[in-house]
């Protein structure tokens, strides 16, 4: 069996010694006889080698695909070597919340430059630490919006469903109601719907772009709708894409938020993710989670902490407007390094080569008679039709070592990052063909 | 020991108010504010809003903590001091000129303290 | 240190990306941004060289002793990070087809039974990122579960005075109202209280057990009747697991629902604050609201994705954070059922030591020398003779290499230090902090007001945090702007 516990067996005794007691049982005397454990149902434990052999075999029974051409999500991109050096420091690694700033100045700083660089990519004034990830980045941003005069939140049905599910969960729970608003034939959201659906009671309106279906939302018309109705404009964002695309800055969103996996983060199955938020100067403090400040000590001295802390749980209690406690600073961390190594450069580059990726995936799809749904803008996702059938091709593309896109919305959701070349592409569009021509 | 004009009524929860025109303007004593600390923001009711005699109508954030300021009044708010939300320090500065709100269509006030009493009250207090 | 921004020089890259190998797709001027990120250009050696500076600024827990109460720091396994950085963990997508994800789903699976035993519940799920969105997810069951029964009265949590703040914070949010209950004067549940406090209106008790100030309650039976009785439910807050554990299972004590923190705990490291993971578990009547989607066993032995019948919803996207729990998984599979009690009991032995001592040096101890994996000091005494208060001492351990312990919390405390060592230091560290506590005391006597202007050796001293509030720099300002 493994153990971390330092001190042997006859130091321990040495120490219930010196406290005056005579066996280890008496340290739990005060836990009523009814409630003590039998023996636990586990395993025996094992050693290091043992469990490296165990892990290996459960790591060993998933299906690495060679191309992956599914996002809907959650994104493969090519993450720099520094990347995981710096993130893997273990000073990084293991430290709790920097609440003793006198030695917590690296990881502060990190979050200062995180903030600076999360409000340069989105054109936002200010950003948090970081909350779980995109989806909950997206409840809290429209929890954040209300007010004592408005009260309800009108979601785009062309959003990421998870993130609506989480979405109408948070809002369920505190009593806020939600409004859907359907998508047109070309897959962008209804505007004229989105205007009936807005009223003197919505609080805040929530809008992916580029949407789940990957195509490029109306912005200035639906921010006009919005704030022409006195309402908050939430606007959800692919991080790469903000290497080339319009910020939400630049469209005038109350709240950006995004999940941040792109940025230098593995699919790792779905986590640890990075929740991205970023809001107007006027919404600061209605900000949910850590903010990092900069201010000097008494010798005038650059120094940063965390601040703005009267609005968080640990002071606030009941009052606060979010519970978050522990957020995903190393995942923030890990962006910051990301953004640090591409730079503006290579942040653009990345995205010029998704999009380029995706356009020519689906310039070959169509030729197969996968037909594009929308004929608007897209950036590195699209829904094509799938003239055969879809679980059919899934299979047939995995034997071929192949993550086809994601079935949904009655076709394919097919994806492209910089990581699928275009020998890659041609590789997969090539076993599609084959597959088809069954 | 702190200041406590003469010509101010105050509560228990250590508000003061001052009266003119039926009007009531409302802030936090000086007792108070050096209890608190260094102030670092307020929040603040909107113009319009109804506050109740002895609820809470806005808050007062030092670094590690909150706290509520009650109306002494039910009324409507008239008027707000939006100085305060850019300059919170003046409620440690000048706490008798650093008003919070204005408060009109008064239709109850809540048990108020004369100066003597409430000096009485902060000697209690300590 | 320079800040990234300050380090940027133009022109400087690191060459990441190849050029284009299709058509360059030219999209409408209107949808793109104006001007380029102002994003750091530097060379990858300037690159790892600052990091490397700002990780000798951080605290780790290989830095030094870590007794940061409440936060259960112990030791971070290496073999834990190994593991979870296998490619065939970190490169699955989390909606490929669950028959080519069955490793990831076993993982869960088999943590989900493991966490379960340990805290005697029938069910659990791995989707919450944190301790307080497991709390948040535990209310949202219990909501479920009245809502479900058409009592819609019951819209109160009852939550004890030395609650953490998430409690409060997370029962709002799960649309509850919030009932406080003083502690009575051994640091347990005041049981009066607590009677006159429930009643038809009463959805829930959160409580830690042991609670803030490292003290089990005795009457945990009799609390959780009464609440039961009154027709509410029993919320276990597991930050203080690490005391209890192979010793006193949550649902023998007669919780029905309960969150582990697997980064305190479960050893998984706590990355300046995050990411953790907050699986809930609860018993077989509320397992129909556990979120979606659930991993369940076929009779086939493979593993697929189900919807549990009257989910409350989705509190995050996909499962959790999955590579959390594969390090949690490596910890339990390594101290095995004989290993998980021996931590407890090694953790609480520790405290237990450490209190007899500091005690002995002249510390005050408010609720007495025994405890369980942490006690709180009350530095009010010290302040009093000395003025040197409870920050004071927490930031001269700065000086070396010590992490303090919590300050002031619990807020019934009010000059609290909140120590908690855990199972993983030797009795030389524990040892070495006793006689470095006792300097500390013996500075404070000589000349207490010198220590306000601890710590004397760090990069910077106390930053000025009323200025930062005021006037809050929350980016940097570029030279443009300046």
């Amino acid at each position: 069996m493994g153990s971390y516990i330092p001190e042997t067996h006859e130091g321990r005794a040495d120490m219930l010694t010196a406290i005056g007691l005579e066996s280890a049982e008496e340290l739990y005397s005060v836990v009523p006889e009814e409630v003590r454990s039998g023996e636990l149902n586990l395993p025996e434990g094992l050693s290091e080698l043992e469990v490296v052999s165990h892990m290996e075999a459960l790591a060993n029974e998933n299906v690495r695909f060679g191309t992956v051409l599914r996002g809907a999500g959650a994104y493969r991109h090519h993450i720099p070597a520094i990347v995981k050096t710096v993130t893997s420091k273990e000073e990084f690694v293991t430290a709790y919340t920097p609440y003793q700033a006198e030695i917590s100045q690296g990881v502060l700083q990190s979050i200062f430059e995180y903030q600076t660089q999360i409000c340069e990519l989105t054109g936002m004034d200010v950003s948090n630490a970081s909350v779980y990830d995109g989806a909950t980045a997206a409840a809290e941003a429209v929890l954040m919006c209300l007010d004592r005069k408005r009260g309800e939140v009108v979601v785009a049905e062309s959003v990421n469903p998870d993130v609506i599910t989480v979405i109408k969960t948070y809002c369920a729970s505190r009593n806020v109601p939600v409004v859907t608003v359907g998508m047109k034939d070309d897959l962008t959201l209804d505007l004229e719907a989105l205007q009936a659906a807005i009223g003197p009671k919505t609080a805040a309106v929530y809008v992916q772009s580029p949407n789940y279906l990957g195509v490029i939302e109306d912005m200035d018309a639906i921010v006009a709708a919005t704030h022409g109705a006195g309402a908050k404009l939430v606007m959800g964002f692919n991080p790469i894409s903000l290497g080339i695309l319009r910020t939400p800055g630049e469209y005038g969103a109350d709240v950006a938020v995004a999940e941040g996996q792109p940025l230098g983060l593995p699919l790792g199955f779905g986590g640890p993710y990075l929740g991205i938020m970023a809001a107007t100067k006027a919404m600061m403090r209605k900000l949910p989670g850590r903010i990092v400040g900069q201010t000097t000590d008494a010798d005038g001295r650059r120094a940063f902490v965390l601040t703005l802390q009267a609005r968080e749980q640990h002071i606030r209690r009941e009052k606060a407007s979010s519970n978050i406690c522990s957020n995903e600073a190393l995942c923030a961390m890990t962006a910051s390094v990301y953004l640090a190594t591409v730079g503006p450069d290579g942040l653009a580059q990345a995205a010029r080569l998704s999009a380029g990726h995706a356009h020519y995936l689906a310039d070959k799809l169509a030729e197969l008679g996968f037909a594009v749904v929308s004929d608007r803008p897209f950036f590195n996702e699209f829904l094509t039709t799938c003239p055969i059938d879809a679980d059919q091709l899934v299979d047939a593309l995995e034997a071929r070592g192949i993550l086809a896109g994601l079935p949904t919305h009655g076709g394919i959701l097919w994806c492209a990052t910089e990581l699928n070349t275009r020998s890659d592409i041609d590789r997969a569009v090539q076993a599609i063909k084959e597959v088809c021509d069954r | 020991m702190s200041t406590i004009p003469a010509e101010l009524s105050y509560t228990k929860s250590h508000e003061w108010v001052s009266v003119e025109d039926d009007v009531y303007t409302i802030g936090l004593t000086d007792y108070a504010q050096d209890a608190l600390g260094d102030l670092v923001f307020v929040n603040l009711p909107e113009e319009g809003d109804e506050v109740v005699a002895g609820e809470a109508f806005a808050d007062v954030e030092s670094v590690k903590a909150v706290s509520d300021v009650f109306s002494p009044v039910t009324g409507v708010v008239i008027a707000i001091n939006e100085e305060l939300l850019d300059a919170p320090e003046t409620i440690n500065e000048d706490p008798y000129g650093a008003w919070f709100v204005r408060v009109g269509n008064v239709t109850e006030v809540g048990d108020l303290l004369d100066a003597d009493a409430y000096a009485a009250l902060c000697e209690q207090e300590g | 240190m320079k800040l990234l921004f300050e380090r940027s020089v133009p022109g400087r890259k690191q060459t990441i990306f190849p050029d284009l190998d299709v058509p360059e797709v030219s999209f409408d001027q209107t949808l793109l941004r104006d001007k380029a990120p102002r994003l750091p250009q530097m060379a990858e050696v300037d690159l790892g060289r600052h990091y490397t500076e700002l990780a000798k600024q951080t605290h780790g827990v290989n830095d030094g002793f870590y007794p940061l109460g409440s936060c259960t720091m112990k030791y971070n396994p290496r073999v834990n990070e190994q593991v979870s950085a296998l490619s065939g963990f970190t490169d699955i997508h989390p909606l490929q087809p669950a028959e080519t994800a069955q490793g990831c789903l076993r993982a869960m699976y088999e943590l989900e039974g493991m966490l379960a035993e340990i805290c005697g519940m029938d069910a659990m799920t791995l989707q919450p990122a944190a301790g307080a969105h497991g709390e948040y997810t535990g209310l949202l069951l219990i909501r479920a579960h009245h809502l479900a029964k058409g009592d819609t009265a019951r819209t109160k949590i009852i939550v004890p005075d030395s609650a953490h703040g998430t409690n409060p914070a997370s029962a709002v949010m799960a649309g509850f109202t919030v009932v406080s209950v003083p502690s009575n004067e051994a640091g347990g549940v005041d049981l009066d209280a607590l009677r006159a406090a429930v009643g038809e209106d009463t959805a829930g008790l959160m409580l830690t057990n042991p609670n803030t100030l490292g003290l089990f309650d005795p009457n945990i039976l009799e609390i959780c009747r009464i609440v039961h009785e009154a027709g509410g439910l029993c919320y276990y807050d597991g930050a203080n697991l690490n005391a209890v554990m192979g010793h006193a299972r949550p649902g023998d004590m007669g919780f029905d629902c309960v969150h582990v923190n697997l980064h305190k705990t479960f050893s998984t490291p706590h990355g300046g604050g995050g990411p953790g993971s907050g699986p809930v578990g609860c018993k077989a009547f509320l397992a129909p609201y556990l979120p979606g989607p659930q991993v369940t066993k076929s009779a086939d032995g493979s593993f697929s994705f189900v919807q549990p019948e009257q989910s409350v919803g989705k509190v995050r996207s996909f499962y959790g954070n999955f590579l959390v729990t594969v390090r949690a998984l490596a910890y339990i599979l390594t101290l095995g059922k004989e290993g998980i009690p021996e931590a407890s009991e090694a953790a609480v032995l520790n405290a237990n030591y450490l209190a007899h001592l500091l005690s002995k040096a002249g510390y005050t101890l408010p609720y007495g020398e025994r405890c369980m994996h942490e006690f709180v000091i009350d530095v009010g005494p010290l302040k009093a003779e000395t003025g040197a208060s409870a920050m004071d001492v927490a930031k001269r351990l700065l000086d070396f290499d010590v992490h303090p312990p919590t300050m002031y919390f619990p807020l019934i405390v009010h000059e609290a230090l909140m120590v908690e060592p855990t199972e993983t230091e030797s009795r030389e560290t524990l040892d070495e902090f006793v006689s470095l506590m006792t300097n500390i005391l013996a500075e404070a006597r000589e000349d207490g007001e010198r220590l306000h202007g601890a710590p004397f050796t760090r990069p910077i001293g106390r930053p000025d945090e009323v200025t930062a509030a005021r006037k809050p720099c929350l980016h940097y300002v570029f030279d443009e702007e300046a």
